[in-house]
């Protein structure tokens, strides 16, 4: 038996956002992998929980007219692993997620929940920010969209208000046509464990497939919110794909990323992480978009 | 406060009064009695409490029984035959002597439920991957992956898919 005040479900989107509106206690619930876990341990036990569980409208991955992919928040893990328009159009997000705990989990744990945690090692988290990934959230003065780039507030928070959901997760044609990725996520087991540094290198490469054209990385547990490596993107750009490249991106990436330590890995073996993990992140997504880097 | 729900648990219909703080691993222990549910770390880490949910393997510590409303439910007690025959999963498992203390082989018998079904053929290092949300702490993982190949193999070879 959990230690909960109340249990409302949500007949839909609209409804919730009521029930959150008249609660400033309440707490949402989709999956339930995360706040169940956190009720069991005490730190949200006895609260009243509005449960967005299994809502139709909160569920499915589509494409819209101009070419973005939709993805709705309540969607699996496994879901979205398993879809035909996410392994053609974002296979990175598939690898992410397919790393996501273990089985059940995937099969129980939500996109939307695990951003809407705001934890820096979710693991769709940093795949998404190195696709641009927009968000619309829906509260009662109606929607609003921003990139997920300005939805993280600090270390386990949002900008997401109290009585506001997460509606869409969107990627843009822009954002991944052409481009290939890697996701790598580096962890003491190789399953049902939490990232001790995830690394996702998104790039486009020049049509002969011997520069870089474009790079994006972003990292989880790298600093207090999920991040970007502006200086590293930027020493990329229109660059010849060798090792010294490589070598030189992991140096950005380093200068830029504020790791902690905690009982995971020190912050000096996350910084040597960070600087190790973009060069293999590249090299692979090197290698599934069809180039190879020079000696 | 009870509230009364209908689901449908190993093909029966049922309706009953629960608490909306349980999970679905105490209704179905304590008020359903379906005791190959196994209460393991009860935070969705050792998969002992695995259950089909609609065909798919949840952990039911971590699963609200309110959200089981309209759903099929399927536990180990539901494979059983008319005549109380073992499931050839079942079988696969004691053939292979996949079985020590037998705690984490319920829900590892359901996840083996949910692989087959699938119809699919898999390798040993996906079928890894595949049961990587359960816990055996007698360590018997060699024997549980060569009964997972085993009735993986012949599922795939009665399909013919």
């Amino acid at each position: 038996m959990y230690d909960i005040q109340s249990f409302y479900k949500a007949a839909n989107v609209k409804d919730a956002v009521r029930a959150l509106e008249a609660n400033p206690q309440a707490v949402v619930i989709a999956g339930g992998t995360d706040v169940l876990v956190k009720i069991r341990e005490g730190k949200l036990a006895g609260r009243d929980l509005i449960s967005i569980h299994d809502l139709p409208e909160l569920k499915g991955i589509f494409m819209e007219e101009d070419g973005t992919i939709l993805i709705r928040p309540c969607t699996s893990f496994s879901q979205i692993e398993g879809h035909p328009l996410i392994q053609q159009k974002l296979p990175m997000l598939a690898q992410a997620v397919g790393q996501v705990g273990g089985p059940q989990i995937r099969n129980m744990g939500t996109v939307g929940g695990n951003l809407c945690n705001g934890v820096t090692s979710a693991d769709s988290a940093s795949t998404l920010l190195a696709m641009d990934a927009q968000l619309e959230l829906e509260g009662p003065k109606g929607t609003r969209r921003l990139p997920l780039r300005e939805f993280y507030a600090g270390p386990g928070r949002t900008v997401r208000e109290h009585e506001e959901l997460l509606t869409a997760i969107r990627v843009r044609k822009e954002d991944y046509e052409g481009f290939c990725g890697y996701y790598i996520k580096y962890a003491q087991r190789s399953a049902m464990d939490i990232a001790t540094l995830g690394c996702a290198a998104y790039l486009r490469l020049s049509p002969d497939k011997t520069h870089i054209e474009q790079l994006r990385l972003a990292y989880g547990v790298a600093a207090p919110t999920p991040i970007r490596c502006g200086k590293a993107e930027q020493a990329a750009q229109g660059q010849r794909l060798d090792q010294q490249l490589l070598e030189r991106i992991g140096e950005a990436a380093v200068s830029e990323v504020n790791p902690r330590t905690s009982w995971r890995a020190s912050r000096e073996f996350r910084l040597q992480l960070v600087r190790e993990l973009a060069k293999r992140a590249i090299a692979q997504a090197v290698v599934k978009g069809g180039g190879e880097i020079h000696a | 406060m009870l509230e009364i729900i209908r689901m449908t648990v190993n093909g029966e219909p049922v309706e009953l009064a629960v608490d909306p703080r349980e999970s679905l691993l105490d209704t179905l222990r304590q008020r359903l009695g379906l005791t190959s549910v196994k209460r393991g770390c009860e935070v969705g880490e050792c998969g002992a409490c695995t259950v089909l949910v609609d065909g798919q393997a949840v952990d039911s510590c971590i699963y609200l029984t309110m959200w089981a409303a309209g759903k099929h439910i399927l536990t180990v007690e539901g494979l059983m035959g008319p005549n109380g025959e073992l499931s050839p999963i079942q079988t696969a498992f004691i053939e292979e002597a996949a079985v020590q203390c037998g705690f984490c082989t319920p829900g590892l018998i359901m996840t083996a439920v949910e692989i087959v079904g699938t119809g699919k053929r898999y390798t040993r290092e996906e079928l890894r991957r595949l049961i990587s949300g359960h816990l055996c702490r007698c360590t018997g993982y060699q024997n549980i992956l060569n009964a997972m190949e085993r009735i993986v193999e012949e599922a795939y070879k009665k399909c013919g898919a």
